[in-house]
């Protein structure tokens, strides 16, 4: 066993861990957050995905030990320092981009680094960026609302037949 | 999966030392690696990572060629390598989706070599040098088949040497499920000629197509490998596509990349 | 415009917050003290026989605690089926043993052999591969048609042939329909396959078995859509625990669509095995494990035959389907291709003849099941593509020879031939609005647009009918159900005012916490946010059959509205009382208790703080307390119905289709909340352009599954779907319950397919290639590729 130290959500965390240990794993049996799922095994669902150091990655597919000092943050820490729903947050609240919540931590938090990269993504670069995170509930189209809402932008006629 | 002792050197002279003994085996980003450890079709004893070592990382341009270091992930050659060589940057940011390029390296693709991946196509299409700790390969040596490729063992990819085409273009007909080739073409026009590689299609892995080479280095247009057909005796036959429909992707996606490549 | 938080109002879900925030509890979030884990060791050939098990050496790996296989498990029962089919010649079908593991035989890829107990998950797996089992492989039975040839082999030994069942409906009109297609003015027939899917809800399974010596209590925590079921299967048929001892929890569950309906083996060995090694046993799938355990869906081979007068009316219908069973009978599997796909075969058409012959055939493939819409996107692909062949085959406009056989509003309640009764409708007004959602009028442009960049559009159109909310029990007793279909609820109301109403519903992304609130919370007059949903957990509440079937409102919130009438009228007795008037006298109005044409009222807190601390009260005609229990039956099935179109380009260089366009116009009666309806409709239109184009559940010649995972099995991903237009303005409300509500779950699965393979012949046919009538889903690049060029 190695300790493995970094940074969740601010703060400074540690755990035991084997070579294959995980950053999912990490999160979800050594620090006990189990807000980051696991769908697959495959690298295809997305449902695991976090920031390490500020960038999308599938905690499925990393190493603990890998990331050790790395600052991490995951759906835990996306709310509002009062705990009020993110912007992000909100607007999938609004728009009814979930259903069963399995996909929604890796759904907001691929949302989160597209919005950081680009922070008027168009209908289609959404859908492009959100090709790694797999929904079975929503069709997504309540999603990519969801995240062009978050991005400021007007949803209003998206989906609605013209008059 | 199988447990294993993972190491993280901090430079190319530890890790190479770390990959002598028995057992060991270079992690890089690990986007294929990890899932078939988790399916225990890998049992390194050691796995040495190569994504902490400065010297294997970054996008650099000089004298017409473009060289990657092996550890560099999809995303940053996405980026970095846009303005000295936009064919292979646009590639870059084919590959998976975006959390898996910003693991996933040019390195570890190259040294997988699977037959649906993106990368072969670029460095084969190009006419790329894979630079290792011992050693240049020449990307037409390198590729020797399905998962197959020159390295020795022990040997690691140090960096990816491009020489900078006058006009490149990839266009992936990607397989729905996975989102890897079916069929992905990587045309390349240089002053000497035109160098056309496809993956995703082939038993053998990437290949050079010749004949599509030959009538674009007379015409680079799309119209010039109009009607040309690759046999389709090599060709991968699954449930995603026939043996015959991969053999006529190949012709359309050249076709295709030849416009990309405009 | 409705009150917010009332009925009709898209109000927000309130469980979002704890899903956005990482705050869900699903069952693999549940890490209970002291707990081990369990591995099954799997069969990895589709067929062979088990000629010893050897487990020595697995048993000293480290850290394992027990390995059991089929002989642990012989003092239980096997794993039960809920329905029993009679055939056409009033013989009840082959019912084979299924064991909780594999028993002498291995009969599919994935079918368990062995259960290793251990103290981490991987020591468990290490033990695994130490397990040495001597296996004799055997042919497979994979084609269905194959399998019911004179001398095929057996899945099961002990059975007389690989047919399940040889069910005919309506074995009487058979006579009847032969006759109608003999004196037929055109015939139009259909051969296809109705595609394997698999479920594949984001959540892996995951069973956790806990067993307490001290009360002799079991609790098996589990991703279930209906944990009563889930308690009366196991602790009645397998394992012999009587219900109060046994408690099963479903907490939040990551989607279901079916193949979380069924009660599996790894839930029976869980919590037999928790007793066994005295530890708390989870079991968590991995995904490639779920390809091979989770039941799938669909697999039907069918011929379909239409026969029509020489004025292009619909005469009589008759269809032909193997459908697969799979290794095993699923808890539900014998019902699908029967009562949930032949009932439905009139679709909304007055065909007056109708006959399906449904073969039920066992394979050595996974067990086959429900999956959203179950036997309705069966009939309505069939049927669909069936009318719109027979359009193009007269020349007519498929939309015109629709209309023209539809039932009419005035034929309501309309008897089917094939059983039901459809209460109500009105499928012209659908059609209507589908056409103009989807800017039909607009088509010819859009495809001379598509023309000029070498594209071939098409539009398709289906239109749906279902059946939701199956009922009533004492009929589906009759047709083989081993179960009741009503729904429960509790409504509990605090001496406060706040209420707990607990359903047996079960939401699995159906939003039910929102929308049930919505309905008491409309009743009484009070704030939702008054108002908790409890579901989930069989120790506190009543027994309920679950949700599937888009049954939730239907049938769980009728039982909900009688619970809630209930509590409505003894509330209103303590009000009169408080009030010294006349019980008749009382309205109950915004959550205020009135004497009618006075200003004398009482709030709701003033009355259930009475009922409580009962010092005024009339405790000599009324007991203290409001707290009421309602069991609903309903007296038929609901019929939601409607007209989905579908535009699509196809790129004729690599045969790849893009759907541009998905519109939907339904007709689901009284809506309680529209955003999570219209939210239902997505997920379901996803789901059948997923069958239509992309997933494919295949098996190769050995047995072997080819899609076995997300690296085959094609997913629909953000950037495969349009944006989707749906609508749910046509409303003829449901005539028998007391919402007036049908059901949303499953329509978008039914419809679309039809809808999108109608789109893509369209497009080939516009462009010439008249020698394709049909293609097989998914409907791959490769094969319309095949198609334009064969």
């Amino acid at each position: 066993m190695t300790k493995v130290t970094m940074t969740v959500n601010g703060k400074t965390v540690s755990a035991d861990t084997e070579g294959r240990t995980l950053l999912s794993s990490f999160l979800r049996d050594g620090l006990g957050m189990t807000g980051t799922h696991i769908g697959c095994d495959t690298s295809q669902c997305g449902a695991c995905l976090v920031h390490v150091d500020g960038k999308a990655v599938k905690s499925c597919s990393v190493f603990a030990q890998e990331v050790a000092g790395a600052q991490v943050r995951t759906i835990e820490g996306m709310a509002n320092a009062d705990g009020s729903l993110s912007v992000i947050q909100q607007a999938f609240q609004d728009h009814h981009g979930l259903q069963c919540g399995f996909c929604t931590p890796g759904m907001v938090m691929s949302a989160a680094a597209l919005l950081a990269e680009n922070p008027k993504p168009t209908e289609h670069e959404v859908r492009h960026y959100l090709e790694g995170n797999l929904c079975r509930c929503t069709g997504y189209h309540n999603i990519v609302k969801a995240v062009l809402a978050a991005s400021g932008q007007d949803v209003s006629g998206l989906g609605v037949a013209a008059e | 999966m199988y447990d294993f002792e993972l190491v993280k050197p901090a430079s190319l002279a530890e890790a190479v030392k770390a990959m002598g003994d028995d057992g060991a085996q270079a992690l890089a980003g690990g986007q294929t690696l990890v899932p078939t450890m988790k399916q225990r079709l890998a049992s390194p004893e050691r796995l040495v990572s190569l994504t902490g070592i400065a010297e294997l990382q970054g996008v650099s341009a000089a004298e017409g060629r473009v060289t990657i270091g092996a550890a560099t992930c999809h995303a940053d050659v996405a980026a970095k390598a846009a303005a000295h060589y936009p064919g292979l940057a646009a590639l870059a940011g084919q590959i998976g989706d975006p959390a898996v390029r910003n693991r996933g390296t040019i390195g570890g693709s190259l040294a997988n070599n699977d037959p649906s991946a993106c990368y072969p196509a670029a460095a084969l299409g190009s006419g790329a040098t894979i630079v290792t700790n011992t050693r240049d390969i020449a990307a037409d040596d390198y590729f020797q088949g399905m998962f197959a490729t020159a390295l020795e063992e022990g040997e690691i990819i140090t960096a990816v040497r491009f020489p900078v085409p006058q006009a490149a273009g990839y266009v992936k007909f990607a397989q729905p499920a996975s989102r890897f080739a079916l069929v992905g073409v990587f045309v390349a026009r240089f002053a000497d000629g035109v160098r056309v590689a496809v993956t995703g299609a082939s038993n053998n892995g990437v290949f050079r197509w010749a004949e599509a080479e030959a009538a674009l280095s007379g015409d680079f247009s799309a119209d010039a490998v109009t009607g040309l057909t690759v046999p389709a005796d090599d060709m991968i036959a699954d449930l995603h596509g026939s043996a015959e429909y991969r053999a006529h992707l190949v012709g359309v996606m050249t076709a295709r990349a030849v416009r990309a490549a405009g | 415009m409705p009150k917010d938080g009332g009925i009709g109002a898209s109000t927000k879900r309130r469980e979002d917050m704890r899903f956005l925030t990482g705050k869900g509890r699903y069952t693999d979030d549940i890490n209970i003290r002291g707990q081990v884990h369990a591995h099954f060791l799997r069969s990895d050939v589709a067929h062979g026989r088990i000629n010893g098990i050897d487990l020595s050496a697995a048993e000293a790996m480290p850290g394992v605690l027990r390995i059991l296989t089929a002989a642990d498990f012989a003092a239980v029962g096997g794993i039960p089926c809920g329905w029993q089919v009679t055939d056409r010649h009033g013989q009840v079908m082959q019912e084979p043993k299924h064991p909780v593991l594999a028993d002498g035989k291995v009969r599919h890829v994935g079918d368990p052999i062995a259960m290793i107990i251990a103290e981490t998950y991987e020591q468990a797996r290490d033990a695994a591969e130490a397990v040495l089992v001597d296996i004799t492989e055997l042919t497979p039975v994979l084609d269905m048609k194959a399998a019911l040839a004179e001398g095929a082999v057996k899945v099961h030994d002990d059975l007389t042939s690989n047919l399940c069942y040889d069910w005919g409906f309506v074995e009487e009109n058979k006579a009847a329909v032969d006759a109608a297609f003999a004196k037929a003015a055109h015939v139009t027939t259909l051969e296809l396959v109705n595609n394997r899917l698999v479920a594949n809800p984001m959540e892996p399974r995951v069973a956790v078995g806990d067993f307490e010596s001290h009360s002799d209590q079991y609790t098996l925590y589990t991703t279930s859509q209906n944990p009563h079921v889930i308690r009366l299967l196991m602790g009645a048929f397998v394992l012999g625990i009587p219900e109060h001892k046994l408690r099963v929890v479903a907490p939040d569950v990551g989607g279901g669509f079916g193949s979380k309906i069924y009660h599996y083996a790894e839930e029976a060995a869980v919590t037999f095995a928790a007793r066994l090694v005295g530890r708390p046993v989870k079991w968590t799938s991995s995904r490639s494990e779920a390809f091979i355990s989770d039941a799938h869906g669909r697999d039907h081979v069918t011929k379909i035959e239409l026969a029509l007068d020489d004025e292009n009316n619909f005469t009589a219908l008759r269809t032909d389907t193997y459908a697969n069973m799979g290794a095993y009978l699923s808890t539900f599997a014998p019902s699908i291709p029967t009562w949930l796909h032949g009932t439905l075969m009139a679709g909304n058409y007055k065909t007056p003849l109708i006959y399906v012959n449904v073969k039920a055939v066992f394979t050595n493939t996974v067990p086959v099941d429900a999956y959203r819409g179950a036997g309705r996107p069966e009939a309505t692909f069939q049927l669909e593509r069936l009318v719109d062949k027979a359009a193009r085959e007269l020349g007519v406009d498929p939309v015109d020879l629709r209309r023209q056989n539809f039932i009419t509003p005035d034929m309501f309640p309309y008897q089917t031939p094939v059983a039901v009764v459809y209460d109500t409708g009105n499928y012209q007004a659908t059609m209507d609005k589908l056409l103009e959602i989807s800017d039909h009028a607009g088509f010819e442009a859009r495809r001379a647009e598509s023309a000029t960049r070498g594209k071939l559009r098409g539009f398709g159109i289906a239109h749906y009918i279902e059946a939701c909310g199956i009922a009533p029990s004492n009929l589906v007793g009759q047709l083989g159900a081993r179960a009741g279909l009503y729904e429960s609820a509790t409504v509990r109301v605090n001496a406060t005012g706040s209420i707990s109403v607990y359903t047996g519903s079960h939401s699995h992304g159906q939003g039910h916490e929102t929308s049930f609130a919505q309905v008491v919370a409309e009743m009484i007059g009070i704030d939702a946010n008054q108002i908790d949903i409890v579901h989930g957990d069989t120790s506190n509440t009543p027994m309920g059959m679950g949700t599937y079937g888009s049954r939730s409102l239907a049938v769980g919130g009728s039982a909900i509205v009688k619970a809630t009438n209930k509590i409505i009228n003894k509330a209103k007795k303590i009000a009169a009382h408080l009030l010294e008037a006349s019980e008749a006298d009382i309205e109950l109005k915004d959550g205020k208790f009135a004497v009618a044409g006075t200003d004398k009222s009482v709030d709701w807190a003033g009355v259930t703080l009475a009922a409580y601390v009962p010092h005024n009260y009339p405790l000599e005609s009324l007991e203290p307390g409001l707290e009421e229990t309602a069991f609903y039956d309903p007296s038929n099935f609901t019929y939601p119905s409607g007209a989905y179109g579908c535009e699509v380009e196809v790129d004729p260089d690599t045969g790849k289709v893009q759907v541009l366009s998905f519109a939907a116009a339904d007709d689901f009666g009284n809506i309680v909340n529209p955003m999570i309806v219209e939210g239902q409709v997505q997920g379901g239109l996803a789901q059948g352009i997923g069958q239509a184009l992309l997933e494919n559940c295949a098996y190769d010649g050995n047995g072997q599954l080819l899609s076995g995972s997300f690296m085959d099995y094609a997913m629909p991903r953000a950037d495969d779907l349009p944006m989707f237009t749906v609508d749910h303005s046509c409303i003829t409300p449901c005539t028998h319950n007391p919402l007036g509500v049908k059901g949303c779950g499953e329509a978008g699965a039914i419809g679309s397919p039809p809808a999108v393979v109608n789109a893509v012949i369209d497009a080939l046919q516009r462009a010439g290639h008249a020698h394709v009538t049909h293609i097989d889903m998914p409907v791959t690049p490769a094969r319309v590729w095949a198609a334009m060029n064969g």
